[in-house]
């Protein structure tokens, strides 16, 4: 008599819990295919916008990566080739010259190359950038803004949620298609205002 | 025709006048007379796509891997380097993301917000672990899980704690759920990542703070084997409540118990169910009367859980970016800096929204939260209620088991139990 009981508990058990199984299941492939519907076949990136971006310097040291993946992008067509230039030489530097003490950039990241009369070019040390963005404030502010901050992928471990993005006071950064990972502002903010 | 050509002509004018605005620089980009070329601005490629199809193919094979191992093999060496297998892979490799217990805030967020397109590799990475949990139990904790395989190889000297106690911090992984439900569906943060304790071990960076609970949480668990998937980690408690289901599940003996006793202090996690005597049944009417009484307090644990959510949801909405901004632009505080206007304020001026826009933006995010708080109240006012009762319930066992919820199948008891399986064949 127990032992039937015993035998008839265990059935019911069983049959609770494929119950449960079968719904659990059920409810698994809905919410599956109700999101396949919702995904993406391309993968995106971080991405951040340089036309919102403030230059606050937090890319440099939020990032999980030391140092960031947030890097100085120099956009050579919207270079002027300046001999001062803003990005490359602090407001106070005494003379134009490659001079520790007149460079803005506080890794030495930028190489500066005379080309011809007046006329220097600007190369950005991607191994020396901490992407603190005081060439790319000084460039927007006094020249043509061809400095640019950007995520750079080859370094980007691409996290599910960027802890840059989450720090960044402009919400500048976003998910972008992979076909192009990368965003340049065409123009320099302060010509967008006016 | 002659129409047409106008038209095309009138289009380029105009194109080349946008091109111009666009163009117009402070500066000109000069025209070299000493034949030098420009070098084109460097732009490195992203990781390929292929590799994410990878992960996804890694993670069913060291499923399947596992699971075998545990089912069919029942060798406790091979789950043991299968962890060490995942924490090179999804760990140091693949730098901890994305990863299963993450990936239920890319669901969440993808359920409230049209706007959010998830990657196909968050969904597989949610719903697989699950599905085979629902088969196998929880194998995916066993040797897959990046998070739990670092702390299962750190587990040297476990040590028993009080049911009471472990009880009481098995509700957390609960609240801990409910809080990044309520954070990823309302677009606040991703708490799990945000507070991922040994991401920041995998990449060998993390911050002072991150690296100390880590490591705290590593040297607790040379003596509390794996503290956080026991009483922290959110996915965990998922596949606690699947697994309770599984339609197979990892046994400690090959055939049938012979009652030795001596897997009992061999599970390092307390998951197995000691035998409960028949003698030590209760009458009937008690019992009864006991479920009565609980039936009216689950729903009144409920609504006080709710009630109290609800109370806090301004709490809980401070820690959204846009509240915290309408906040400190009310109050004029300035996130506390005194010498610069803040980088918030600075940002929100120059990107022209009004201040009323904000505030009627943010009013609608902490009315969501409303809703939200009472909604987790709720949630934890339930567990409260179940985890009540479940102390209370008696299921009567003959033999030594392993507790299909709170197991995570690394068959340590495996090899404690000296019943061996040829005995079976034997007695045939």
């Amino acid at each position: 008599m127990a032992k039937k009981e015993k035998k008839k508990d265990l059935n019911r058990r069983a049959f609770i819990d494929r119950g449960f199984r079968f719904s659990i299941g059920l409810g698994l492939t809905g919410l599956g295919v109700g999101l396949y519907k919702r995904s993406r076949a391309k993968e995106y990136v971080w991405q951040l916008d340089p036309a919102k971006c403030i230059q606050c310097g937090r890319c440099a040291t939020s990032c999980i990566m030391t140092p960031s993946a947030v890097k100085c992008f120099h956009v050579y067509d919207m270079c002027g080739y300046c001999d001062l230039c803003g990005g490359y030489f602090r407001p106070e530097a005494k003379n134009l010259t490659t001079a520790a003490e007149n460079q803005l950039c506080p890794t030495a990241a930028i190489e500066r190359k005379f080309i011809e009369e007046p006329f220097f070019e600007y190369h950005i040390i991607e191994e020396l950038c901490i992407g603190c963005a005081k060439c790319v404030k000084g460039c927007g502010a006094f020249g043509n803004g061809s400095l640019q901050l950007q995520v750079n992928h080859r370094l980007c471990v691409d996290c599910n949620e960027c802890s840059i993005a989450r720090d960044c006071p402009a919400d500048a950064f976003e998910r972008v298609s992979i076909d192009s990972p990368y965003i340049f502002a065409g123009f320099s903010k302060e010509e967008n205002k006016s | 025709m002659k129409k047409k050509i106008a038209t095309i002509l009138l289009l380029a004018i105009i194109s080349l006048q946008v091109y111009n605005i666009y163009a117009i620089q402070r500066f000109p980009k000069p025209e070299f007379e000493s034949g030098h070329t420009q070098p084109p601005t460097v732009t490195p490629d992203p990781r390929a796509q292929a590799l994410d199809i990878l992960d996804t193919f890694v993670l069913v094979a060291a499923l399947s891997v596992v699971t075998w191992l545990v089912i069919k093999k029942r060798s406790r060496k091979g789950v043991f380097w299968m962890s060490v297998f995942a924490v090179l892979y999804f760990g140091f490799f693949r730098e901890g993301c994305i990863c299963s217990v993450g990936s239920l805030q890319n669901i969440t967020l993808a359920l409230f917000n049209p706007e959010y397109s998830i990657p196909l590799t968050a969904i597989a990475f949610f719903i697989l672990p699950i599905v085979y949990t629902l088969f196998f139990g929880r194998t995916f904790c066993a040797g897959v899980c990046p998070l739990g395989t670092l702390q299962d190889i750190f587990a040297l000297k476990p040590m028993s704690i009080k049911t009471w106690l472990e009880k009481v911090l098995g509700i957390i992984p609960f609240i801990y759920l409910g809080l990044a439900i309520l954070y990823a569906a309302t677009s606040t943060d991703f708490i799990i990542c945000r507070y991922d304790p040994f991401v920041g071990f995998f990449r060998f960076d993390a911050t002072f703070m991150m690296f100390s609970i880590g490591g705290v949480l590593l040297l607790t668990g040379i003596f509390i084997a794996r503290p956080y998937c026991r009483f922290l980690c959110p996915y965990g408690a998922l596949l606690n409540l699947v697994s309770r289901f599984s339609k197979k599940h990892i046994t400690i003996t090959p055939t049938e118990c012979i009652q030795c006793r001596l897997c009992e202090d061999s599970c390092p996690f307390e998951a197995i169910d000691k035998p409960v005597l028949l003698k030590e049944k209760e009458e009937r009417p008690i019992a009864v009367r006991r479920f009565l009484m609980y039936t009216i307090i689950i729903p009144v644990l409920i609504l006080i859980g709710g009630y109290t959510g609800s109370q806090f949801h301004e709490n809980l909405a401070s820690v959204n970016t846009k509240v915290r901004l309408a906040n400190e632009l009310l109050n004029e505080t300035n996130y506390g800096e005194t010498e610069q206007e803040a980088f918030e304020i600075t940002a929100f001026k120059a990107a022209g929204q009004s201040k009323e826009e904000l505030y009627n933006e943010v009013a609608a995010i902490i009315k969501k939260f409303y809703i939200g708080g009472w909604i987790l109240g709720g949630f934890i006012g339930l567990v409260f209620g179940l985890t009540l009762v479940s102390l209370t319930i008696f299921k009567y066992r003959e033999d030594y088991t392993p507790n299909k919820g709170t197991c995570l199948s690394c068959a340590r008891c495996v090899d404690y139990c000296p019943v061996l399986p040829e005995v079976k064949t034997e007695l045939q």
